[in-house]
């Protein structure tokens, strides 16, 4: 079959593409999946969305997104409830080190608009109560960081895409891109051809695979990154609470489950998404350190998933000039969730040459091409 | 009986009804259906509404239950408190 874009991922980076081609006129864009909807890394995430970070490119992704999440449930027309909740994030500051780091973080995100401000120990403890305050020597907080359900979320823009006349096809793999006199002719799955000049790969952990189907060299690697959720239990905690150095995020969601997770030291580049026992014991510890009552609550179930991991941290949104008609939406690492309606947004007005609503060049795969000085984001877990 | 009186899921209240409106709506896997309606989610991880609902996208589909792929079991198998999980691993040492 033909089509005008094929889209290869239906994550939640797909879905708002997909979308935002259609809003902005275009036809016939078919978009592939080789399993069930949010199946990849959207399925599986924490979920939260934030506005403190260190670099540039993640906060103004950041901000715009969450701007959108406040109407999205309107501007999607979504007949059901996206769950979002904003009642911030609380980062702790476990060292005078990361203190002074957090204070430049906080002026480079109030140069950008974002509300988020330090805070002494006391004034965590009156927003969080059953921080221990031994773990911890300052904060910072912004109130309008906050957590969606993802599978509501991405459901909201895979239906307004479909109504926007988008083709979903789930369940069908990917296996080659065609290509003659170095144009894109293809798209092959294992059922079926759709005849094609343009792609879009927002394949999230098999990012680099799909690239190397038009011999680009994608500098995306995949990392599994484990999560556990407890029993839903009465409203505790508003907040997201969440420690670099401590290596740990915690959040209540509305439904009373506790989700929390943090980084396995030294985690090979591979698909693995398995669960571990040594996770289990490492997140046990540091939420009993940081969070000591929640260690009452039961542990429901654990899993893991991959961050398709950047050089950079920062989101790779671009055009790609070795491969006419091939464009990227990939190497989100841990935070590609939250960025979503801004990835959509760019990526379609880089694609149908419209003038473009934030600087995308922090995005541009050249930036890791050119032998410039990368500026890593280390606002992570 | 009134569909919606039908419980299939315990510990998230799901019903025959909500099952059936989203196999309209075009989820007809388990692990689709689970995310849109927290069946399996919950305390139980499946045990009750897991063969109830494949039973029902069976009959949906008009196949037989055993060529309905089952949900995917993660651990833990039962509930357990986090900190007798630290408790058991500050021991082990
Ligand atoms: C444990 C964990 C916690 C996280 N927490 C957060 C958080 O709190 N906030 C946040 O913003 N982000 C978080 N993230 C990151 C976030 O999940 C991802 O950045 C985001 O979901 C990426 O979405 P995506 O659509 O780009 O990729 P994915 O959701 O991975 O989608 C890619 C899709 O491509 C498909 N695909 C791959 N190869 C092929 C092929 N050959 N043919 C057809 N289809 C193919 C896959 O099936 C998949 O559905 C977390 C991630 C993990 C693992």
């Amino acid at each position: 079959m033909n089509a005008d874009v094929v889209i290869i991922g239906s994550g939640i980076s797909g879905a708002s593409i997909a979308y935002n081609l259609a809003l902005r006129g275009l036809k016939n864009i078919v978009v592939i999946d080789k399993s069930y909807p949010t199946s990849g890394s959207t399925g599986r995430c924490g979920a939260g969305v934030r506005q403190q970070w260190g670099t540039k490119g993640n906060c103004i992704m950041a901000k715009h997104s969450i701007e959108f999440f406040e109407t999205a449930q309107k501007t999607l027309d979504y007949h059901e409830d996206i769950e979002f909740k904003q009642e911030g994030y609380l980062i702790l500051a476990t060292t005078i080190e990361e203190e002074k780091e957090f204070a430049e973080n906080i002026l480079l995100q109030n140069s950008l608009n974002i509300p988020a401000r330090q805070l002494t120990k006391e004034e965590a403890l009156a927003i969080v109560p059953h921080l221990n305050p031994d773990a911890f020597i300052s904060a910072t907080f912004c109130p309008t960081d906050g957590h969606l359900n993802p599978f509501k979320m991405t459901d909201a823009y895979y239906q307004a895409a479909k109504k926007q006349g988008v083709l979903f096809r789930f369940f069908e793999e990917v296996t080659a891109i065609e290509r003659y006199n170095g144009k894109i002719q293809a798209v092959i799955t294992q059922c079926d051809r759709y005849d094609t000049s343009v792609v879009v790969n927002a394949a999230g952990g098999f990012a680099r695979e799909i690239a190397e189907m038009v011999g680009v060299d994608l500098p995306v690697y995949p990392e599994n990154h484990e999560i556990l959720v407890t029993e839903p239990v009465a409203k505790m905690q508003g907040p997201m609470v969440m420690s670099f150095s401590k290596n740990i995020y915690c959040q209540q969601v509305p439904h009373g489950s506790f989700l929390m997770g943090r980084t396995t030291p030294g985690q090979p580049s591979n698909h693995d998404i398995g669960s571990s026992w040594q996770f289990l014991d490492e997140m046990a510890k540091t939420v009993c350190d940081i969070l000591p009552k929640i260690g009452e609550l039961r542990v429901i179930r654990q899993w893991g998933g991959s961050y398709a991991v950047s050089p950079d941290h920062q989101p790779i949104i671009s055009s790609v000039k070795q491969q006419a008609g091939f464009y990227l939406a990939c190497g989100f690492s841990g935070h590609g969730f939250m960025f979503a309606p801004m990835t959509g947004i760019l990526l379609s007005e880089i694609m149908l040459d419209l003038p473009p609503t934030l600087d995308v060049s922090e995005y541009d795969l050249d930036r890791f091409t050119q032998n410039q000085k990368i500026v890593k984001e280390k606002s992570v877990v | 009986m009134n569909k919606k009186d039908i419980i299939l899921c315990r510990c998230e209240d799901v019903s025959l009804a909500d099952v059936e409106r989203l196999l309209h709506e075009g989820y007809h896997t388990y692990e689709e259906i689970k995310r849109q309606l927290r069946v399996g989610m919950g305390p139980c991880q499946g045990q009750i509404c897991g063969d109830l609902i494949r039973r029902e996208i069976a009959r949906y589909l008009k196949e037989n239950i055993e060529s309905i792929p089952t949900h995917k079991t993660r651990p833990l198998t039962i509930g357990v408190k986090i900190k007798s999980i630290k408790d058991g691993a500050d021991h082990e040492r």
